[in-house]
């Protein structure tokens, strides 16, 4: 067991896959020599070879098409789209083809990929380093999305990632890559070698894909949350002093519905959290899930917390991104609801 | 044909990754940027086919020599824009450029913004372009040509009011510092995705010319971005519909820690990008003012003359890191920029001024100091409005603003519950 970053987990999930299997191919915008402007690939080109870790020209589609290529070959490319922000000119290659590259080859041809991206905000990085996507990933049939919100899950999933037979979306909260960052920015944030899910094994292991986690139990109401959002969750519960059940989804699909649906039986109330904005957000679909399967239990309306339907603003991050306060208020409303 | 299996490739196949001249520790190395003499390059007629001037994609146009003379026929070309006057304008911009760049830098590095880039080495691109430019056309820029708006004397105050994201910020704080918009200025407003302009400048040209106007326009793009497909989806609207868009590349030698091989220039050049596609081209040393100047006047005066797109390449140097979140040295050799064969664009106009008009040493660092204390009484000002983090910021509400014309429903129910939420709190 080693303390780790969430940068260095990642970077670890991957030089143990390629160790393992010489079919990982990693690259992306300067993961080569540079290892990646956020260092997650930081080594890998020096310890397996320039064939196996590369920089690739800036173009996103390119990027994900001969992914696409190579997976359909044999190889499990795990590649990086630099910010989630820049995945939009590659989202025809990923929704038109290597979702669907199963289905319409009725598995003839299929796509191990894993398209790597660091997501949300909270680095004052304005609109174009700051989104959240993964509501149009979620939407598309044949792909899966996952987000970890501490290094032991994100080194696990990972691993799950790329051993996944089918294209995996894997989001990187980036402000939780140096610590739990709980939404209050104006405190110096713990490192992950002070905080428990810094610790993480050595070698191989996975969390699966699809599974949630309760990282705190509570009685009264119920948040789910994912990504930096786990700790702001907390955070608000905390000092609103709440009895909340915080579910960490950390996979959104295939999404584990039982854990959801057994913890709001128990507590009656659910506030659902994301940093994206609110509108067709993936907190719509758990609204409604939650809605249709714990109906009898409810107690009040699901409420949702997440940005708010405008660009990320550069200046006015601080008022933009949904943090202890807000949630808490959402709290407090749903515990009050009759 | 040859016999495949005398001939043949016999081991197992392998993929080519194209790697930098010099890595950190290594001696830097330009040995393979092939640099003409100053003026040895042509200058064709404006009207010249594509087809007849494919050499000038692969030379470099250069004026100024290593003694600081204007030499050969894009001299001769600049004609009556060849003056003091216009020169000097010229220097005092790009030092302008330069110490703007120097106190902005050194402000993010205070915590006064979050974020800046520096354009070091490139000045003479931006500033040179601009004087081409009229008042109507539009600049396509990336974050790198802030010289475009210093040329095109857009107040300093205004362009450290946005960076610093403060109460007099024209963008209210919704957009990242340095990614302006100044449509007064003939500067459109920057996006953060790269390559997403370069398009838009061409449909802006095509637009001037359904209109019978008589607007141009100019695209800017990076080396390293020019493999978006962007750039090349522009290079093909440009060659079917012929508008009056002048479509350049700054090509510095490095996007981010990749090399422009990465980019795909190992074998070719950028400018020879057009010729697939049918349009003139030129390659211009981008640190000789005067190349720049010459280049501009020809591409735009084509555009003008409704003889359609050129691509210009300018062969420069990113002697600054990427930006403020970026440090050099982990990548390239430390020495790079000293030994870049192309020298600094303000020492060489400098130099040519000295030679050939009054100016003289004293009076280029008295200038230099004017300039200096000019942009610290400016920073000042700008600072009384506040700065990213110190004092009045724009209205938080303002984050409501302008997603629409008219704000829907939905965003004004967020609007209220924003502010109930800060009267609660
Ligand atoms: C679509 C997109 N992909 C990636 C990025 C991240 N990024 C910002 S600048 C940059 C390098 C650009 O290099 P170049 O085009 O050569 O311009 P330069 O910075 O050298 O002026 C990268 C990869 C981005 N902003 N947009
Ligand atoms: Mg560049």
């Amino acid at each position: 067991m080693a303390r780790m970053t969430m940068i260095e987990a990642i970077r670890d999930a991957m030089d143990v896959k390629m160790g393992q299997d010489e079919d990982v191919v990693v690259f992306g915008e300067d993961v080569g020599y540079f290892g990646g402007v956020f260092r997650c690939t930081h080594g890998l080109q020096a310890k397996y070879g320039k064939e196996r870790c590369f920089d690739a020209p800036i173009n996103e589609s390119a990027i994900v098409g001969a992914g696409i290529g190579m997976a359909t070959y044999g190889k499990r490319p795990c590649i990086e789209i630099q910010f989630a922000d820049y995945v939009l000119p590659a989202y025809d290659q990923i929704v038109s083809e290597a979702a669907r590259m199963r289905h319409r080859s009725n598995g003839e041809f299929t796509c191990p990929m894993v398209v790597r991206m660091p997501t949300g905000g909270g680095i004052f990085g304005g609109q174009t380093h700051s989104q959240s996507p993964e509501a149009i990933f979620t939407h598309v049939s044949g792909l899966k999305t996952v987000i970890p919100s501490n290094p032991y899950d994100a080194k696990g999933l990972l691993i799950a990632a790329i051993e996944d037979d089918d294209p995996v979306i894997f989001l990187e909260p980036k402000r939780l890559y140096n610590g739990p960052f709980d939404g209050h920015h104006e405190l110096a944030v713990t490192p992950w070698s002070k905080h428990e899910k810094g610790e993480v094994p050595e070698g191989h292991y996975t969390v699966p894909i699809g599974k949630a986690q309760i990282v705190r139990e509570g009685s009264d109401v119920t948040i789910l949350a994912y990504g930096t959002m786990v700790f702001v969750a907390e955070a608000a519960a905390r000092e609103q002093g709440i009895d909340a059940e915080v579910i960490d989804l950390r996979s959104l699909l295939p999404l584990d519905l039982e854990t959801i649906q057994k913890s709001v039986e128990k507590t009656g109330r659910c506030v659902v959290v994301h940093e994206a904005t609110l509108t067709s957000g993936f907190g719509a679909e758990l609204a409604a899930l939650v809605q249709q399967h714990c109906f009898y239990s409810l107690e009040a309306p699901v409420k949702r917390v997440a940005g708010w339907d405008t660009p990320y603003p550069h200046a006015q991050e601080w008022d933009y991104f949904p943090g202890p306060k807000r949630v808490g208020a959402a709290l407090k409303a749903t515990l009050e609801a009759k | 044909m040859a016999d495949n299996k005398e001939s043949g490739h016999k081991g197992p196949l392998s993929i080519h990754i194209p790697e930098p001249p010099g890595r950190p520790g290594d001696k830097p190395d330009f040995s393979h940027i092939k640099i003409p003499k100053a003026g040895e390059t042509r200058c064709p007629d404006l009207d010249t086919k594509a087809e007849d001037m494919r050499d000038m994609a692969y030379s470099i146009v250069r004026v100024l020599d290593r003694k600081g003379n204007a030499v050969g026929p894009w001299a001769e070309y600049l004609g009556d824009d060849l003056t003091d006057e216009t020169l000097l304008r010229g220097l005092k911009d790009m030092m302008v450029t330069r110490a703007f760049d120097q106190r902005m830098q050194t402000a993010q590095r205070q915590g006064k913004t979050s974020f800046y880039v520096q354009c070091t080495g490139e000045e003479a691109i931006a500033t040179g372009f601009q004087r081409m430019m009229r008042p109507g056309d539009m600049n396509f820029p990336t974050y790198r040509q802030q010289g475009l708006l210093i040329a095109a004397e857009c107040p300093l105050i205004d362009m450290m009011n946005q960076i610093y994201s403060n109460e007099k910020d024209p963008l209210d704080g919704k957009q990242l510092p340095a990614l302006y918009s100044f449509k007064d200025h003939g500067f459109f407003t920057i996006s953060g995705n790269l390559g997403t302009q370069y398009v838009q400048a061409v449909g802006w040209a095509m637009a001037s010319a359904i209109s019978g106007d008589d607007k141009i326009s100019s695209a800017w793009i990076g080396d390293g971005s020019t493999a978006e497909t962007d750039f090349h989806s522009g290079m093909l609207f440009a060659s079917v519909y012929k508008p009056p868009v002048v479509l350049n590349i700054v090509n510095n030698q490095w996007a981010i820690s990749s090399s422009n091989a990465i980019a795909g220039s190992q074998n070719t050049t950028f400018a020879a990008r057009a010729l697939g596609y049918g349009f003139p081209s030129i390659r211009v040393d981008g640190n000789d003012y005067l190349a720049v100047l010459a280049a501009s006047k020809w591409a735009t005066e084509r555009a003008r003359r409704n003889l359609g797109p050129t691509l210009i390449e300018w062969v420069t140097y990113r002697v600054a890191a990427h930006s403020t979140s970026d440090d050099p040295t982990a990548y390239r050799p430390q020495t790079e920029s000293d030994a870049w064969p192309l020298g600094d664009p303000i020492e060489r106009l400098k130099l040519h001024l000295i030679a050939n008009s009054d100016w003289t040493e004293e009076r280029h660092t008295q200038a230099k100091a004017e300039i200096e204390s000019e942009i610290i009484r400016i920073q000042k000002e700008a600072e009384s409005h506040g700065t990213l983090n110190k004092g009045h910021g724009p209205d938080a509400e303002m984050m409501f603003e302008g997603v629409y014309k008219e704000m829907p429903e939905h965003l004004v129910r967020q609007r209220i519950e924003f502010e109930k939420q800060g009267l609660e709190g």
